[in-house]
């Protein structure tokens, strides 16, 4: 079976223009997005605060819970349906994350016990984050992202050149950038998983990436005289059948997950279904055209037509 | 290439051996009972389940260690005024001032110079902060050196984990996971703990027992409106009012002085009382505990002893004799568990510094259940769905390309069992995403064959060449993912931690079935079958 006919020659370079003016205006809203809401919505991982998740026997609903806790002081506190309806699970989140030994979560539970009884409901999950460990991963976190992006940028130096790394690092900051913006614009929380996901995306990115080099790099040897935006473009063509197919299977699978893997792990899957399409879109359309702007702006001392 | 004729079978055994020993490091997480001779000759560990997959409580705590300082200054500052006292040096006040500073008022410049003496030859810990002179009087202000701080504060740690060890054992989890973070920071993990608030108790507890006398020349009330006489404290005990049923706090005037401390204690043990089976905690004293509770009640009779725990007072009998056995007692409105657990952490003695809870997770069972089951059931479903587009889509290479996928998983799940790794829900997530990886090398090797095939070479030169020019692309590419799971190893705890290694894992097993194993298998065909060309 063929999806892609061998001999495609799609026009990649010279849609460049229209990729990177779309780019620029997906990435100016997710920024606009991320400004106006004060930044990420950075979960309890980061933020600190305390989450019970609750799965309760009998349909029930938020407001009977919000009324049922309303002896215990949360503070400012969520409440919400967590994974499909019939499920009759909730999680409630405080930003409160009380270091003293009884715990809000216990208060909850008892003030639960006082209105429905103690059999009628299941505490299935309880997370507390004190703000200084939330301080502590907000740092890990950005520090892990930029020691990968590091990591890469050498790695991709030595392997190749200099402009090539820039051309992977420019692709794989759009695609966190608009998988946060994504996040954002739905008020989505940003997890430690998440910040897996992220990861992920970028290793995920750059192997779209590396294989579009590779090609580039190898038909560059072998044309010495063809223009390089000509050989960038039929390089695209010819490893396009291979990212389309690769990107499928990935897709599948992480749609599995998706849809099946469960309430607890939606978010991440949902941050891996975005970071794959963006990831593929970005190593055809950002990455390697860079090269080609690189090329313009500084040329290479190697002559070439 | 006949090189590679050659050496078909010496590469068939090696994926063969690989294959065979992740299986045989797989098999105990596959069945519960094993064969006798198994248990014997062969790997037993399962898969280790990350806390969110077979629930547990995970818990982060952070020692205060500058209180263990503070408590020390507290002690020392205590000896220095005894020492003062009894050499006749002249001096007014000697207090703790807050934190860790001791300040001391002395009568004239005579008096200083005794004081230097004894600072020098008795408390070598203690360093002079700054001193003036106010009114003829000198003032001094002395602190803990700031390495033999830095030693308290070690040993603090150090001792809280040793305490917090005992505590875990005799509450009696499975396989619990008592480890130092950082600097002042322990990481617990108890599995399968079904009543966290109750662990929590019993871990987070100081449970420092002091024995003081109440002071009982002044009276409670002046002290409550503000008159605290020196030397003396107010701290409040709990009493159940016999009429509204309600627990009502009740204040004790004490002498700030602790005649003895739960350090002094040999054992503790829960015990039934004769009157109305209440339970209550009967104490045991080492010896010198012994000695010296003889000594404080032989001194004391008459007087009221307060047993005092973490600065509430749980009793505040009169002694009536002298008491010799070296046994006493807690009483209080306890029920059985709540004694249970008290005996515990007094047998296990008190922590050096109180600990803050820094971050508490805890997952019931039947979500980690869930979770396993979904993503298995994830798995399961990714996995059907690419190898049934991988057999339409490359037909005969597709299904070569399958048996590396399935082969790959299994390697995965007999590593993580081999390196005694935690599999965690992301860590699933992270095989699920490996599927999806894996297949990646063999589509690029399998496009590029097409390609070399196009360009009119033969079968076994198309392959040779898709295999040599497609490697680079798997490796290079491979790497980079792996640069980032390397940097999530070390960034994650927990699940995420997890996630990373089955990633790292995934990788490096697929570039070895996707390369490695299918060329063995193109090779055998096109080599001694002869055949033309596998399609693809």
């Amino acid at each position: 079976m063929e999806l892609i006919k061998p001999g495609i020659n799609l026009n990649f370079v010279g849609r460049m223009k229209l990729a990177s003016i779309a780019s620029v205006i997906v990435v100016i809203i997710s920024i606009v997005s991320l400004l106006f809401h004060g930044g990420p919505n950075l979960g309890i991982d980061f933020a600190g605060g305390t989450q019970v998740q609750i799965k309760f026997e009998n349909k029930t609903e938020v407001k009977d819970i919000r009324d049922s806790l309303s002896t215990i002081s949360l503070g400012k506190s969520v409440i919400q349906q967590f994974g499909y309806e019939d499920n009759n699970e909730f999680l409630i989140k405080t930003e409160k994350s009380s270091s003293e030994i009884k715990g809000l979560s216990s208060s909850i539970e008892e003030a639960l016990t006082v209105q429905f009884g103690k059999d009628a409901f299941e505490v299935r999950r309880v997370e507390v984050v004190g703000p200084k460990v939330g301080k502590d991963l907000r740092q890990k976190g950005m520090l892990a992202m930029i020691y990968a992006i590091i990591g890469i940028l050498i790695y991709i130096t030595w392997r190749f050149e200099f402009r090539y790394a820039i051309g992977a690092i420019i692709a794989l900051i759009h695609d966190v950038l608009i998988t946060v913006g994504i996040f954002s614009l739905l008020g989505k929380e940003f997890s430690l998983p998440i910040i897996a996901a992220l990861l992920t995306i970028i290793g995920y990115s750059l192997n779209d990436t590396i294989v579009v080099y590779d090609r580039i790099r190898e038909n560059l040897r072998k044309a010495r005289r063809q223009k390089l935006g000509e050989v960038v473009n039929s390089s695209i063509n010819q490893v396009l059948s291979r990212t389309i197919l690769t990107s499928g299977t990935t897709l599948l699978v992480v749609g599995a997950l998706f849809f099946l893997g469960g309430a607890v792990i939606h978010d991440f899957a949902f941050a891996l279904l975005v970071g794959v399409v963006v990831g593929t879109y970005s190593s055809m359309f950002i990455a390697s055209p860079t090269i080609l702007a690189w090329e313009t702006v500084w040329p290479s001392k190697k002559k070439r037509k | 290439m006949p090189m590679f004729d050659k050496n078909i079978k010496i590469r068939a055994i090696i994926a063969l051996s690989v294959i065979v020993i992740a299986l045989f490091y797989l098999t105990p997480s596959l069945t519960e009972s094993l064969p006798g001779f198994w248990k014997n000759n062969l790997p037993t560990d399962k898969i280790h389940l990350g806390l969110d997959l077979q629930g547990g409580m995970h818990l982060v705590l952070e020692v205060e260690t500058e209180k263990a300082v503070e408590n020390a200054t507290e002690r020392i500052s205590n000896d220095l005024k005894e020492v003062l006292m009894k050499k006749k040096v002249r001096f007014r006040h000697l207090d703790r001032t807050e934190g860790t500073t001791i300040m001391v008022d002395l009568r004239d410049s005579e008096a200083r110079g005794q004081f230097d003496r004894i600072l020098e030859e008795d408390f070598p810990t203690l360093e002079i902060e700054s001193s003036e002179i106010i009114e003829g009087q000198e003032r001094v202000f002395m602190k803990i050196a700031a390495k033999q701080a830095e030693t308290i504060k070690k040993f603090a740690v150090e001792q809280s984990l040793e305490t917090i060890r005992n505590r875990v054992d005799q509450f009696g989890v499975s396989e619990p996971e008592i480890i130092p973070q950082g600097k002042d920071r322990i990481l617990i993990q108890l599995p399968g703990v079904k009543d966290p608030q109750r662990a929590i108790n019993l871990i987070g507890k100081t449970a420092l027992l002091e024995f003081k006398l109440l002071d009982e020349e002044h009276s409670v009330d002046d002290a409550l409106r503000g008159t605290i006489p020196p030397g003396s404290i107010v701290l409040y005990g709990y009493k159940i009012d016999p009429d509204t049923q309600r627990r009502k706090k009740v204040p004790y005037l004490l002498k700030k002085k602790t005649l003895l401390t739960g350090d002094a204690l040999e054992d503790a043990k829960v015990r039934i009382g004769n009157r109305f089976g209440e339970p209550y905690v009967g104490l045991t004293f080492d010896s010198q505990g012994a000695r010296d509770f003889d000594r404080i009640t032989a001194q004391n009779v008459n007087k009221r002893l307060a047993i005092v725990l973490d600065e509430v007072v749980h009793s505040a009998p009169v002694i009536q004799e002298r008491i010799s056995g070296g046994q006493a007692q807690i009483t209080g409105t306890f029920t059985m568990e709540e004694a249970r657990d008290l005996a515990i952490v007094l047998k296990a003695g008190a922590l050096p510094a109180p600990v803050i809870i820094l971050e508490q997770r805890t997952v019931g069972p039947s979500l980690g259940q869930d979770s396993i089951d979904k993503g298995l059931l994830s798995i399961i479903v990714g996995s059907i769905m690419v190898i049934l587009f991988m057999v339409a889509y490359y037909r005969l290479s597709g299904f070569i390309a399958n048996m590396a996928l399935i082969m790959n998983i299994i390697i995965i799940m007999g590593a993580l069992a081999a390196f005694k790794a935690t599999l965690t829900l992301p860590g699933i997530a992270g095989i699920v995403l490996t599927i999806g990886m894996a297949v990646d090398a063999n589509v690029l090797i399998f496009e590029r064959i097409r390609e070399e095939a196009r360009l009119g070479k033969s079968p076994n030169a198309a392959i040779d060449s898709g295999y040599a020019k497609a490697l680079i692309t798997i490796v290079d590419a491979n790497i980079t993912t792996l640069i980032a799971a390397l940097v999530l190893f070390q960034f994650g705890t927990g699940p995420v931690k997890g996630f990373a290694v089955t990633l790292s894992i995934g990788i490096i097993s697929s570039m070895f079935t996707a390369i490695f194993v299918t060329r063995i298998v193109y090779d055998y065909f096109v080599w001694h079958r002869k055949i033309k060309m596998v399609s693809i």
